[in-house]
């Protein structure tokens, strides 16, 4: 309640909060505020440019672009979400190993972070959902796989500073088993920077994914998504200018509004950021 | 002496890291279900048991995957990546190396983009902060910093291209007439096909970069040697620029290195988005095709061109870091 009110307080990470809560809202009810079947075709209506009854217009099948944004925003988040869910358990658990016990294991761990590193994501996506159907799923695991190192990074330096405190002492000589140091006593320590880096990171992996369903590699049509509405929007580029402005507006929104809450929550969380 | 044992250092860890690199890249394509030549065979009707053994066979498919990865690691050290799936069958590095230069071009432009645009920026948010030209700059930052960069790309095509028809949207260079222009013509028509995918593929970096590089200049503006050199009634352009400045552009190398993939990343989506001929776009293509050595060639290079980037980057350090330079490291 206490981080409640610190956010609040700041405008931009008020916005923020604000946001990803209206955003979350919209997603869960999206059957009950959009006001077409996203999937309905009307071919008496098609590329109509917003009006009273279409609000942002529709699309080349007759389709209403605001429906059909508002249940990409369901896509957008639960991608953005799970993704992250599992960069962040696979680099929390890999940074907490690396920082922990140090030695060969920290040497291997770190090595395979550098590695990763000189990948550009977006290639070492490619190459697998190549040779995988690109459903959504596909997309969540390929995009948490291939972004944990940042978080790895993050939660080792934790974890090698506070490895050598009196608390962990205390935990081991009281016999406590390693796994219980690591996730027990140390990992709640460390929580803070992990969950900062969690939220920036469901902006990033919303980004990704828009990018990969753009590309036509992500999230397949009919369903719909930000990034394959873009896709319409390049095809019909001369005459339908709301095809590609909208969708676009929305993941902007969206990834501001969990940049804006992420460094409003590292602010009130991390003391050592805080600025002048 | 101590910075050539810093480089031969850095040099000495690239072999385990480009190991590293080849081992994830042919895990990655070994790992995921499917066979690469299953588009091939799965779509063609007259496709016997036999026929389809004696494809795996020629592609090297039927031995062990120790044998495969030792064949294809062999081959790469030679720049011999196999050939191309595609009817072509022309050999991968060929196809790399011709499009390479492109996608190099490109991305070391934006890059001067950014560092031009973003240090200056950056520089002046941190000196004047708190002002009205800081908060602008912040509110664009983060809006850079969130849009997608194919969306700027479609919106910027929209409006200078098709609306007010200043720039071209697509292609290297025009197609009508090129060949009867002269060199400097050919150079003009290369830059206004380029002033799209550079200027946009810049956009996220440059928010970046000029927000580190205000961050840094803060923290380099409250140093005590800032205050020392104020308190000598050194003019102030002379503390800002010569002082704070220096010091400040340290980690923006490293940074420069970090964002290398990132930019090479773009590339595929600017690439597809122009029509631009470069390695994003034969990546693209590939992975639409299941060009399975194409692709596995791509990543490779791409990665190893980043691995390069990065070594630069740590020598650019070393080079502009007396401590590392003296070999007063303090970490590492």
């Amino acid at each position: 309640m206490k981080l409640l009110k610190e956010l609040m307080k700041n405008p931009m990470s008020c916005t923020g909060l604000l946001f990803v809560v209206a955003l979350a809202l919209i997603a869960i009810f999206a059957k009950e505020l959009s006001p077409y079947d996203p999937q309905a075709i009307d071919t008496y209506h098609i590329l109509e440019a917003p009006s009273q009854s279409h609000l942002l217009g529709t699309d080349a099948l007759g389709r209403d672009v605001l429906s059909r944004l508002i249940y990409g925003a369901r896509i957008s988040l639960l991608v953005g979400i799970v993704a992250v869910g599992i960069a962040t358990a696979i680099g929390t658990v890999l940074g907490a190993i690396a920082g922990f016990y140090g030695g060969v294991v920290d040497m291997v761990i770190m090595r395979l972070v550098d590695v990763m590193l000189c990948f550009p994501t977006i290639f070492l996506i490619m190459a697998v959902i190549a040779f995988l159907e690109p459903s959504i799923w596909n997309i969540m695991a390929v995009i948490g796989l291939t972004s944990w190192m940042g978080v790895a990074r993050l939660v080792r330096a934790e974890f090698l500073s506070l490895r050598s405190r009196d608390f962990v002492l205390a935990a081991k000589v009281i016999g406590a088993s390693d796994w219980r140091i690591l996730f027990g006593h140390i990992l709640p320590n460390a929580i803070a920077p992990v969950i900062v880096a969690a939220t920036l990171g469901v902006g990033s992996a919303i980004l990704t994914e828009s990018a990969l369903s753009f590309l036509g590699i992500g999230v397949q049509p009919p369903t719909p998504s930000w990034g394959n509405m873009l896709t319409a929007g390049k095809d019909n580029i001369e005459i339908a200018w709301w095809l590609s402005v909208f969708p676009g507006l929305a993941i902007l929104i969206t990834v501001l509004a969990y940049n804006l809450l992420g460094e409003g929550l590292r602010e009130v969380l991390d003391p050592r950021t805080k600025r002048s | 002496m101590e910075i050539i044992t810093f480089i031969a250092k850095k040099l000495l860890w690239l072999i385990p890291t480009f190991f590293g690199i080849t081992v994830i890249s042919f895990t990655v394509m070994h790992l995921a279900p499917g066979e690469p030549m299953a588009l091939q065979a799965n779509f063609n009707p007259k496709m016997t048991p036999e026929m389809r053994e004696r494809l795996r066979r020629a592609y090297g498919l039927d031995k062990p995957l120790y044998v495969q990865y030792a064949r294809w690691l062999k081959g790469l050290v030679t720049f011999d990546l196999g050939r191309s799936f595609s009817p072509d069958r022309r050999p991968v590095w060929d196809k790399i190396k011709e499009r390479l230069p492109v996608t190099l071009l490109i991305n070391c432009l934006s890059m001067l983009l950014i560092i031009v645009v973003s240090v200056p920026l950056g520089v002046a948010a941190a000196v004047r902060h708190n002002s009205p030209f800081d908060h602008i700059t912040t509110v664009l930052v983060y809006l850079g910093y969130a849009a997608p960069s194919f969306w700027l790309a479609l919106l910027a095509m929209i409006l200078f291209g098709i609306k007010l028809e200043w720039l071209p949207i697509s292609g290297l260079h025009s197609l009508m007439g090129y060949s009867s222009m002269s060199t400097m013509e050919k150079v003009m028509d290369w830059a206004r096909h380029l002033v799209l995918p550079v200027t946009v593929s810049a956009v996220g970096g440059l928010a970046g970069l000029s927000r580190y590089m205000k961050s840094s200049m803060l923290e380099v503006l409250r140093q005590d040697y800032i205050l020392t050199a104020r308190a000598k009634g050194l003019p102030e352009n002379r503390v800002i620029y010569k002082h704070a400045l220096r010091n400040a552009l340290l980690p923006l190398i490293t940074i420069l290195g970090l964002s290398v993939p990132g930019l090479i990343g773009g590339s595929v989506i600017f690439e597809s988005l122009f029509a631009i001929p470069g390695v994003g776009q034969l990546m693209w293509s590939s992975v639409m095709a299941r060009d399975y050595p194409v692709l596995m060639g791509n990543l490779v290079i791409v990665a190893v061109l980043t691995l390069l980037g990065n070594l630069l980057a740590d020598i650019g350090y070393a080079l502009a870091d007396p401590r590392v330079r003296k070999g007063i490291e303090g970490e590492q």
